[in-house]
């Protein structure tokens, strides 16, 4: 059974594009087969994550309006045989997607894929509405600060009431991915604790992903942050989220809880 | 010197701009309409709402009017041919209940939603018997004078058992609301009566809204937005910081609202 995932937030810039490719390549490792589909019409950039910005003939527009098949648009990445790209036009707008037309194509790929990862836009707007329409599970991904926090309350309300489950009366299971985490920072005020944010938006954590320079590294090289350096902090907080995602029961580590001598000194003076 | 007063000047107008805003009231009423549910096919429909009408002149006439098409599958340009022929007999559609929201454009009677059901109202008929004009199965009108009405307040409150996201509105001008969990920022309540939240209220939340001073807000954490009762607010910034963080009841005395801590 194909499993649609969303990765909203809301806000833009909080790192939606970069966990769908970081958790769509780590299911894709599990030997799952996995498409990421960029519904950033317009503005698209899970092409260069993925690395495959130069390998691009037709999009989810084309396939949309008739232009071409499903198979066609579909690229396979070269690291992992089990990991697709659906990816977005550059040269429309958000209008060019149908809601009729979302739906064949989320029909087509339910036949031949166990995992399906759509990269929402940010806002609140026939794009990301899209994004969300068809999606069983969401990950909202938020930045441990006020804006983020309650753009991301805004868009749990939409997908309890926009989305096709609960149209139905079902729900969307729903999962907060917490990005460019900083325990010093959060220690120090300067950012919401953990338990802030889950206060607030109270709903079941997923991961947590340290603010890394990693990340930016692995984007740059366009590679999956999963795939450029599995063992960096922010692989392993992508890796274990990706397993929780798929139903394992982990423990979720808040990095960088243990600090040295010098950091509880400087913490402590600090609070 | 000239300059300090054109300073002031521009000072006091400021200060007046603030207090007047502070002086507007915003409330709301209910009213009760005549529901209108038209079955297909329309010709018919209106061909017996036609012969109503000859029965009992009038019948519409100054009577707000709802039309309910949620078991009518008809697309825009028939929601709209439908609405000229009712204006053509003098029935104003005041509100459209139970519409997709793609039937509506621009220039349409509002969609409307939350309505209660009242009694079935009986067509004063100027020739007797007759079959009974049934606009519609078991839905249509309601009493319109007042005093007939025994509006089938099944509930006065309703219960929210679930956070209130930002940028949702629970809207309830019959009664109390209460909220089982917490009220987030940009997200707002607004009840006729009074409203109980379980939860961390940083959200607004208004209470009495169709004019009951009596209403009260009460909290388990206050950190709202802004607190309105009988339509007198109060905007974070004009809160007491002691009360932040607490939980409090928050009542009206004359003018001003009153807070307290609850322990």
């Amino acid at each position: 059974m194909a499993k649609v995932v969303v990765v909203t937030s809301g806000k833009g810039g909080v790192g939606k594009t970069t966990s769908t490719a970081a958790l769509g390549a780590a299911l894709a490792q599990r030997n799952e087969k996995t498409v990421v589909v960029d519904f950033d019409v317009g503005l698209r950039n899970l092409d260069l994550v993925m690395g495959a910005e130069r390998r691009v003939v037709y999009d989810i527009v084309n396939v949309i309006q008739g232009d071409a098949k499903l198979p066609q648009a579909l690229i396979r990445d070269k690291r992992l045989e089990t990991l697709f790209l659906l990816p977005a036009s550059q040269t429309r707008d958000k209008d060019a997607l149908t809601p009729e037309g979302v739906e064949r194509v989320m029909d087509e790929l339910k036949k031949h894929f166990d995992w399906i990862i759509c990269d929402s836009p940010a806002g609140i707007e026939r794009g990301a509405t899209l994004a969300m329409r068809h999606a069983d599970v969401a990950v909202i991904v938020t930045n441990p600060e006020v804006s983020s926090v309650r753009d991301s309350d805004r868009i749990i309300g939409l997908l309890d009431s926009k989305t096709e489950r609960a149209e139905r009366g079902d729900r969307v299971e729903k999962h907060l991915l917490l990005t460019r985490y900083d325990a010093a920072r959060a220690e120090r005020g300067d950012m919401l604790k953990v338990d802030d944010v889950l206060e607030i938006l109270s709903i079941p954590l997923i991961g947590i992903v340290p603010e890394s320079a990693e990340v930016l590294k692995a984007s740059n090289l366009g590679a999956p942050v999963t795939l450029a350096d599995s063992r960096s902090a922010p692989a392993i907080a992508y890796l274990d989220a990706a397993r929780r995602l798929a139903g394992e029961t982990l423990p979720i580590t808040i990095p960088g809880e243990k600090r040295g001598l010098f950091g509880k000194i400087f913490g402590r003076r600090a609070a | 010197m000239t300059r300090v007063d054109l300073g002031n000047q521009k000072l006091t107008k400021m200060t007046k701009v603030l207090t007047d805003a502070r002086s507007i009231r915003i409330k709301g009423r209910s009213f009760l309409a005549l529901v209108l549910s038209p079955e297909l096919p329309l010709d018919w429909w209106l061909g017996r709402l036609d012969d109503l009408a000859a029965r009992s002149a009038g019948f519409f006439l100054g009577r707000p009017v709802v039309l309910d098409v949620a078991d009518l599958e008809i697309d825009r340009p028939q929601l709209k041919s439908l609405l000229d022929e009712l204006g053509k007999r003098n029935v104003r559609v005041m509100g459209i209940e139970g519409g997709r929201p793609s039937l509506f454009e621009p220039g349409m009677p509002p969609a409307m939603k939350g309505g209660r059901p009242a009694p079935d109202f009986e067509v004063p008929e100027d020739e007797p018997a007759g079959e009974s004009p049934k606009t519609g199965k078991g839905k249509p009108a309601a009493p319109v004078a007042p005093q007939e009405v025994q509006p089938a307040r099944t509930t006065a409150s309703i219960i929210v058992k679930e956070p209130v996201r930002s940028g949702q509105s629970i809207i309830f001008p019959e009664g109390d609301v209460t909220v089982v969990g917490s009220v987030a920022s940009g997200a707002e309540i607004i009840a006729g009566g009074s409203v109980h939240i379980y939860g961390t209220l940083r959200g607004r939340a208004l209470a009495g809204s169709v004019g009951n001073a009596s209403a009260r807000i009460f909290c388990r954490r206050l950190e709202a937005e802004l607190l309105a009762i009988d339509g007198v607010y109060k905007t974070a910034e004009d809160m007491a910081p002691n009360l932040r963080g607490q939980a409090v009841q928050l009542w009206l005395e004359g003018d001003s609202i009153m807070a307290e801590r609850l322990n």
